[in-house]
């Protein structure tokens, strides 16, 4: 039907209904208004009214409120730290302590779950039928109890091992008593320190230069040899630091004095039993995240691969891993989160990480508020900060389609 | 052609191919394939002749099975008779003796009822009215106080059915605000829609440990004067927040999953948005989410633990009770093996059922 040639002439437009409230009732746009503006009321009006509770009850106990508690004494010692602390410094350094003290046992747990897990991941999908049956055991095993049962166990398993004179010697200068692990350990020396930043310096540039080789390969075609050049970096940095700032070689040797272990570094019961804790219930949970990452590799990609005439060392590096990384990094930083937050299971056996020394804190200095709201803040901030790093990750990792 | 050419008598006949069954050819693949495989067998083989007599030895032939400690002070093995002295505490905490009986009946309840909602046949509404009689009964045998019961306080809980109860209570209170959070999220109104942005994100930002700690001691200070919550129900709101918030993510997973013409055809046929979710995306929406919801759902039985530290005596916290007892304190590890194994039955099951689950649903699949 084509247009008609001649249009009728225009009709009034019909009148205008008159706004009855009933279709102002049934309108969305006002529903939703009414509804938010109800929720706003709502969660102010309670949030309001339980911190006047508050207000009134840590009144009523003469409890100063705000953040200047910060800077007084602390007045309790902590059992162990990176830096040192002693019950005269403030309530600030207790907390900086102990965001050591969780960053240094999930650190720890993380590395050795990841390696732990990969191992046992890697065993399950052996064709050796024993390995294969001992890693699925130990992956049931550890997956499928709590968490904070496995930690209270181990510490359990420490405080009934010997006193420290009839403290176990399984290798050289390690000793194993229910005061801790005691082990040889380099006396302190600033040179450590500078050592310790010539690596990460290098690391961060061996990253940038692996980059750039990868870049100018990408443009000219030509491959150079870069890999031989970073790990020269890597190490070599390092070792130059170490010889310029001194060469420190002295070695704390832990030995028998009296009735303790003396020298070395002695790691605390409550240190260790909370590192296997975290490490061997995570790795368990990386182990199941390492298999279904090399399971998700078509198995046409690993026979393309073969066809094409790759070794088995590229093989990996160049068609299975980057795939199976793609698949396993996202749950597999899940899982750190998870474990750098249940890090806070130490207050069930006196590790002094953030959460325990948070609840000393408040017993001590009555300013509940403040305190829980400084613990979650920096739990949050981590939680974030490794959900940002994921992102970045995920949108460097995707795939690139032409 | 080719089967002429097969079956020609001038072709020379093939050997039939090998044989590859037997337990010898099964041997030989599984453990001597190759130069390595057959080191690492051996590897395995030493290792373990080093470790399971031992092991064997320790918790079998030389424990000590019932008797006092003095029993166990001069045997060499496990001192399982700390788990026949203390059972009946680490199982039934502080709740009293001769009512044991109720507190076992109620878990019994518990256990047939969930093990019946896992089977889809069950899976109807007639089953949640069951649900609320059997908690009604449930409560009414811990609680007593009637029927000539001799009532029992919630501080008097502990043990198994006090884990139970905790995990059952966050499952159900968290399941269905998991889903008005996930719903909430995906809302359209702003505000609704920070709130529940902002309550997910936080929860899962912290431990469960903080937030325990935030219900257990900081609720009391933020109620009026002369308001108090029971400390277990503050301890049960804690777990269910955690859980849904967790929850709620897998929800909205499903949510998402659900193809967009369903609503526009939901709404085509003038549905509201609650007949909508109710009758065409959630239905559709919660069959997708139960394997990775059953993980939540482990994982909240295993962090009942948790409660442990904020004063209730539940399993973990009846057990660290029960081995202050200074005569067994020495054999603290076997209580904790015991526990162990008895968390381990529970999970495993959970575990192997959501495996079965999900492979229902993946061959149910056709697309």
């Amino acid at each position: 039907m084509s247009v008609p040639a001649e249009r009728p002439g225009r009709r009034p437009p019909p009148p205008r209904p008159p706004v009855k409230l009933r279709d102002v009732w049934h309108s969305a746009s006002f529903r939703a208004i009414t509804l938010q503006a109800l929720v706003i009321v709502l969660v102010i009006g309670t949030g309001a009214f339980m911190i006047d509770n508050a207000m009134v009850a840590l009144a009523k106990r003469g409890i100063s409120t705000g953040f200047g508690f910060l800077t007084r004494e602390a007045g309790f010692p902590i059992g162990e730290g990176l830096i040192p602390f002693s019950s005269e410094d403030t309530y600030l350094r207790a907390y900086g302590v102990a965001i050591l003290n969780t960053l240094k046992v999930a650190a720890l747990a993380i590395v050795l779950a990841t390696l732990i897990g990969t191992l046992v991941g890697i065993a399950r999908l052996s064709t050796n039928w024993i390995l294969a049956c001992l890693a699925a055991a130990y992956v049931e095993l550890f997956r499928n109890t709590p968490q904070l049962v496995q930690i209270v166990f181990w510490y359990t398993v420490f405080t009934l091992l010997p006193h420290p004179r009839q403290a176990w010697n399984p290798v050289g200068d390690v000793f194993l008593s229910k005061r801790g692990l005691a082990l040889p350990w380099p006396d302190p020396h600033p040179a450590w320190w500078w050592t310790i930043a010539a690596l990460a310096a290098a690391l961060i540039l061996a990253l940038w230069l692996g980059r750039r080789a990868a870049r100018l390969r990408r443009m000219t075609g030509t491959a150079r040899p870069a890999l031989p050049w970073l790990v020269a970096l890597v190490v070599g940095a390092p070792v130059a630091a170490w010889w310029i700032a001194g060469a420190p070689v002295a070695i704390g040797i832990p030995a028998m004095a009296g009735f303790n272990i003396r020298g070395g570094a002695t790691l605390s019961p409550e240190f260790i039993a909370l590192l296997l804790g975290l490490s061997l219930y995570i790795a368990a949970f990386i182990a199941e995240i390492v298999r279904a990452g090399i399971q998700s590799v078509p198995r046409g990609q690993i026979e393309a691969a073969r066809a094409i005439g790759l070794s088995p060392g590229h093989l990996y590096r160049k068609v299975v891993l980057p795939q199976a990384l793609r698949v396993m990094v996202p749950p597999a930083a899940a899982q750190y989160v998870s474990t750098i937050k249940n890090s806070s299971l130490g207050v069930a056996i006196g590790y002094p990480e953030l959460f325990n020394v948070s609840n000393t804190i408040i017993t001590l200095s009555g300013n509940t508020i403040e305190a829980i709201v400084i613990m979650m803040a920096v739990y949050l901030t981590i939680s974030f900060v490794i959900a940002a790093l994921m992102n970045w990750y995920n949108h460097a990792m995707r795939i690139r389609e032409r | 052609m080719a089967d002429a050419a097969a079956t020609s008598p001038s072709a020379p006949r093939r050997p039939p191919p090998r044989r590859e069954t037997g337990p010898l050819h099964w041997a030989h693949r599984r453990f001597f394939n190759g130069a390595h495989n057959v080191v690492l067998t051996l590897a395995i083989a030493w290792a373990l002749v080093l470790i399971v007599p031992d092991l064997l030895a320790w918790a079998v032939l030389d424990a000590v099975w019932t008797g006092p400690d003095s029993a166990c002070r001069s045997a060499g093995g496990a001192c399982w008779a700390i788990v026949a002295e203390k059972y009946r505490l680490i199982l039934f905490g502080t709740y009293p003796y001769e009512e044991h009986w109720r507190a076992t009946l109620a878990m019994a309840i518990i256990i047939v009822l969930a093990v019946a909602s896992g089977f889809e046949r069950f899976w109807s509404y007639g089953l949640f009215a069951v649900w609320v009689v059997a908690l009604g009964a449930v409560f009414t045998l811990m609680f007593g106080g009637v029927l000539g019961l001799a009532p029992v306080g919630t501080h008097e809980w502990g043990g198994l059915p006090l884990t139970l109860l905790i995990f059952i209570g966050t499952v159900v209170g968290g399941l269905p605000l998991a889903v008005l959070l996930a719903l909430g999220r995906r809302s359209e109104l702003p505000v609704v829609k920070a709130l529940c942005v902002g309550l997910i994100e936080i929860t899962r930002g912290v431990p469960l440990i903080t937030v325990l700690f935030m219900a257990s001691l900081m609720l009391p200070l933020f109620m009026p004067e002369g308001v108090t919550i029971d400390k277990l129900l503050r301890a049960q709101l804690g777990m269910i927040i955690f859980f849904a918030a967790y929850a709620a993510e897998i929800v909205r997973g499903g949510l998402q999953a659900i193809p967009y013409g369903q609503t526009e055809a939901a709404n085509a046929v003038g549905l509201t948005y609650w007949q909508r979710t109710r009758r065409i995306i959630l239905p559709q929406a919660l069959r997708i989410v139960i394997p990775p919801l059953m993980n939540d759902i482990i994982r909240a039985f295993k962090n009942t633990t948790f409660v442990s530290i904020v004063g209730l005596f539940d399993v973990l916290g009846a057990t660290s009770a029960a081995i202050q007892d200074p005569e067994w304190v020495l054999y603290a590890p076997e209580a904790y093996l015991f526990i162990f194994a008895l968390y381990f039955v529970f999970c495993f099951a959970m575990s192997k059922y959501s495996e079965s689950v999900e492979r229902k649903l993946a061959t149910g699949r056709n697309f």
